[in-house]
């Protein structure tokens, strides 16, 4: 018999399981579940661009690409990048193509952490700094927003958490489950921050096109003397509704990237090829792909919001993502509860906002990435729910 | 297109209220530009979409393609007026192309519809010729999917 803790190492065993898989499950085996909890958009994936993913399929281009990602779609990354946001990156150098913003989020992380450097993680957010940095020997360090910030960083909590190991900030805005945003004023305060202590930044963008509201995305990197201290990291499963397709990428000083792409290239080889050739086309063809969903989104979100606004929840306005998270602490019941009670009674499943960081308690995850007919029903099965519980 | 009569068009059932946050417009202006639009004919009626595939006894609707003769000085118009007067006239549309009339005819039965088209459509003067064409099976109508009855499954996995 082989003792499998033994074989095991141990810097994985200490890292803790998500907390929200249990609940998944529960979800998951029970039937005619309304579900508001996935977060990934209910779009497919643009017509042109699954077309090009077919066509280049047809005429068997197959193979492996370069390291990097093709240099066509490295190219067109860094014309996008520049033209929604503003900030000129070298395809050659400063630009990895990876498998989805979550393998560029791992890979810069660890080339970036030495044993006992310390990552800042604003927190609630999503689910994957803590364990990557653990397992890059770096030293978590969790930030509590708060709603009465609307759940943005500032500049004044990130100091209270500088030690002289601070190494990492993570910047995961626009935020899952928040939906918060920051805008360039609130940037430019972390700014600060970030060049007095001589940190470094991981921006977690892959949601910056769905910003909503009149201010559009702003990326940290194009906040003054930001671009060389900064890998921004974004992707196409959002933007685009590409999440299977699994193609994310980093953009940065070409001394880290190179040690990313190393990495990558012992790890992964290269992202997926047929991904890339529909990428490529996503950004050159795509922008009015993204105008759409993004319209479609804001009028959910507005749908959404205002509805727990009626139902007497403290609700912020979120500005991005597709979350929003109301505030259930009026019910007098903790997060979990709350859905528990909400599956059982209503067959509605939201996430439990302690799944996103201790903070989050007190608060659920909705995910508006539905149609307007789905999220009517599920909105109206919770405000049910509500008048039930407050019987 | 307007938004409000695009959200209308594909559900009607949404309140006002609920309108009023999706478009972020004040109730009342859309109560006001809906009455609008009932008065001016933009939005003629509000229905529900049936799946008739799955009421017993829902009978048959055929497409009828029927050729004609444009009368003097009033073209098709008059041709319609007549052709839609029948109750087993669903729809009626003007077209391009082949042939002129487009009429959607419901019967009970097969038989009650090519009746129908033999004795009462192809009877009037200036039709020269029909055609008619059964409808087997419903994929899509009024943008709704009738395809597969998971189609509106929603296909996603459970991932954070």
């Amino acid at each position: 018999m082989i003792d499998y803790e033994k074989v095991l190492s141990s810097k994985v065993k200490e890292i803790k399981p998500s907390g929200i898989r249990r609940f998944f499950d529960i979800a998951n085996e029970m039937e005619h579940v309304i579900s508001l909890s996935i977060g990934e958009p209910d779009f497919k994936t643009p017509w042109h661009v699954r077309e090009e993913g077919i066509r280049t399929l047809e005429k068997g281009k197959t193979w492996y690409s370069p390291n990097r990602g093709f240099a066509a779609l490295r190219e067109e990354i860094c014309r996008y990048f520049n033209r929604r946001f503003g900030v000129e990156y070298d395809p050659n150098t400063e630009t990895l193509v990876t498998v989805g913003g979550s393998e560029a989020i791992d890979i810069c992380i660890r080339c970036l952490i030495n044993p006992g450097d310390e990552v800042l993680i604003p927190q609630p957010s999503f689910v994957c700094y803590e364990p990557l940095a653990e397992m890059a020997d770096g030293v978590p360090v969790l930030i509590e927003t708060k709603a009465e910030n609307s759940f943005r960083l500032t500049a004044e909590e990130l100091e209270s958490y500088i030690t002289p190991k601070s190494k990492l900030l993570i910047l995961p805005y626009p935020n899952n489950p928040t939906g918060a945003v920051m805008r360039r004023s609130d940037l430019e305060a972390i700014a600060e921050v970030v060049k007095k202590h001589n940190l470094m930044v991981l921006s977690d963008e892959i949601y910056g096109e769905l910003t909503y509201g009149n201010e559009s995305h702003v990326t940290f990197s194009s906040i003054e003397g930001m671009r060389g201290r900064t890998v921004v990291i974004s992707g196409f499963s959002k933007s685009y509704a590409m999440t299977g397709w699994r193609l994310g990428y980093a953009l940065g000083p070409a001394p880290i990237l190179d040690q990313m792409t190393k990495l990558h290239q012992f790890a992964i080889m290269s992202a997926p090829t047929t991904a890339q050739y529909a990428a490529i086309e996503a950004l050159k063809n795509g922008d009015s792909d993204i105008e759409n969903m993004k319209k479609q989104y804001d009028m959910r979100r507005r749908l959404v919001v205002g509805s727990f606004q009626k139902m007497g929840l403290d609700c912020f306005e979120p500005h991005g993502a597709f979350y929003c998270f109301p505030c259930i602490k009026s019910t007098g019941m903790t997060s979990e509860e709350f859905c528990m009670g909400l599956i059982n009674a209503k067959h509605v499943a939201v996430v439990p906002g302690n799944a996103f960081g201790q903070c989050g308690e007190g608060y659920i995850r909705v995910s508006y990435s539905y149609s307007l007919n789905h999220l009517g029903e599920a909105l109206n099965r919770i405000e049910e729910y509500l008048n039930e519980i407050k019987k | 297109m307007d938004e409000l009569l695009k959200l209308l068009s594909s559900n009607s059932k949404f309140t006002t209220e609920e309108l009023s946050m999706i478009l972020d417009e004040p109730k009342d202006y859309l109560d006001k530009q809906i009455a609008e639009y009932e008065s001016q004919g933009l939005i003629k009626g509000y229905q529900a979409i049936v799946d008739w595939d799955k009421v017993e006894d829902s009978g048959v609707l055929a497409m009828i393609e029927i050729k004609v003769t444009p009368e003097k000085d009033k073209g098709f118009d008059d041709i319609a007026a007549k052709i839609m007067s029948f109750d087993e006239v669903e729809s009626l549309y003007l077209m391009a192309g082949d042939y002129d009339f487009a009429a959607y005819v419901t019967g009970k039965t097969m038989q009650d519809v090519a009746m129908f088209v033999s004795r009462r459509l192809s009877t009037i003067e200036s039709v020269l010729s029909t055609s008619t064409h059964f409808l087997l099976k419903k994929y899509k109508e009024s943008g709704i999917d009738f395809y597969e009855d998971d189609s509106e499954e929603d296909k996603r996995s459970l991932v954070l």
